[in-house]
């Protein structure tokens, strides 16, 4: 029962592999096939190997590939330029080939009569497994131990990256902000910290500089790059309406307040004060 | 039991199929993980058909022969992706000349 209806799942995810464009997705597909694969191993008498499948594939490798193609980056998809000419065609028809002499072949085949684990699982499928582990095969699994000893060095070393330069410590660090200073003019000191203004305190709007233009440099880079930095006339025209609010007149303040549309929703909010004065 | 290997033999060919068309290598890593899967399944399927725990205990041993595997093969792409800045599998390919 739990067959047929998580095989049709399974072989759809699979085939949902080839077609994705996205590796994420095809790693998520990977997920849906072990996780059906454990179940059916549950239902195939063998619990040891359903929490193991889940552990050790849905858990660690899964999660191995998806830290991988994190650090690779996301949008790593495939080239649609083939090297070798027809390859794909010829790689599918193989495929293909190869599957129907699989399929045909065990339709062929008789199992004959189930045998079962009951009388294998009689004290247990865990226990039963150790007897045989540590038994008939002990030796591949001691050998085992060597190969995952083997794997974690190898992945160590090949991952490791050695530095062509050495760290840079804070005396360095200092002794190259004073340089910057001396040659360019760049203030040695911390960038000034954004929103330090009247009325706002938001992270996307720039300090203003003591002549009232606006300090680029305050902003995150990113708010910068994505666009969505306030501009200074449009907090200027705010300051006016304050100062329209306190009786203050307006004829002090430098002229900055022609574009009043620009404020987005910070204007929207001004005007609705006003109303309400 | 004969649905089982049929099953296993379908996505051991869907894996195949996916090691030869897709160009990125952690999706061909990940293809070769489905066809460790479909053999494990095959081994397991035998294990009940036969009554004896051998055929899960290789599968047991395939598992774990399957996550040294991908930690040293993720490694080599992770190598390979900080040197060439690409992880396609077109892309290494200085031993042909």
């Amino acid at each position: 029962m739990a067959f047929w209806i998580l095989a049709p799942i399974m072989v759809a995810a699979a085939l949902g592999i080839l077609f994705v464009r996205k590796a994420v997705h095809a790693a998520l597909l990977l997920a849906v096939v072990m996780i059906s694969l454990a179940v059916l191993y549950a239902v195939l008498d063998a619990p040891f190997l359903f929490a193991v499948q889940i552990i050790v594939y849905t858990g660690a490798i899964l999660m191995l590939f998806l830290f991988v193609l994190m650090l690779v980056g996301v949008d790593a998809s495939d080239s649609v330029v083939e090297t070798i000419r027809g390859q794909r065609a010829m790689a599918i028809v193989a495929g293909l080939l190869l599957g129907g002499v699989l399929v045909t072949a065990l339709g062929q085949i008789t199992l004959g009569a189930v045998v079962g684990l009951d009388d294998a699982n009689a004290g247990g499928n865990v226990q039963a497994l150790a007897n045989i582990l540590f038994s008939k095969y002990v030796f591949a699994f001691e050998t085992t131990s060597a190969l995952l000893i083997t794997a974690a060095l190898g992945a160590m070393v090949l991952a490791h990256r050695e530095r062509s330069t050495p760290k840079a410590g804070q005396a360095e660090l200092a002794a190259q902000r004073m340089r910057d200073y001396a040659t360019s003019g760049k203030h040695p000191g911390p960038l000034p910290s954004p929103g330090v203004f009247a009325r706002h305190n938001a992270v996307d709007t720039a300090a203003l500089l003591p002549d009232g233009t606006a300090a680029e440099s305050s902003v995150s880079r990113v708010l910068a790059a994505r666009g969505t930095v306030r501009s200074a006339p449009a907090l200027a025209d705010d300051v006016e309406v304050v100062q329209r609010q306190l009786g203050i007149s307006a004829g002090s303040v430098t002229g900055a307040a022609d574009t009043p549309e620009g404020g987005g929703k910070r204007g929207t909010t001004a005007h609705s004060e006003e109303e309400g004065s | 039991m004969n649905e089982y290997i049929v099953l296993s033999a379908i996505l051991f060919t869907i894996g195949c199929i996916g090691v030869l068309t897709r160009r990125n290598a952690i999706v061909v890593f990940m293809c070769v993980e489905l066809m460790l899967n479909a053999c494990n399944l095959a081994l397991v399927t035998f294990a009940k058909q036969h009554g004896n725990l051998d055929g899960q205990v290789a599968a047991f041993f395939v598992m774990v022969v399957a996550a040294a595997e991908v930690v040293v093969g993720l490694a080599i792409i992770m190598t390979i992706f900080r040197t060439r800045r690409s992880a396609s599998v077109d892309d290494a390919s200085l031993l042909k000349y």
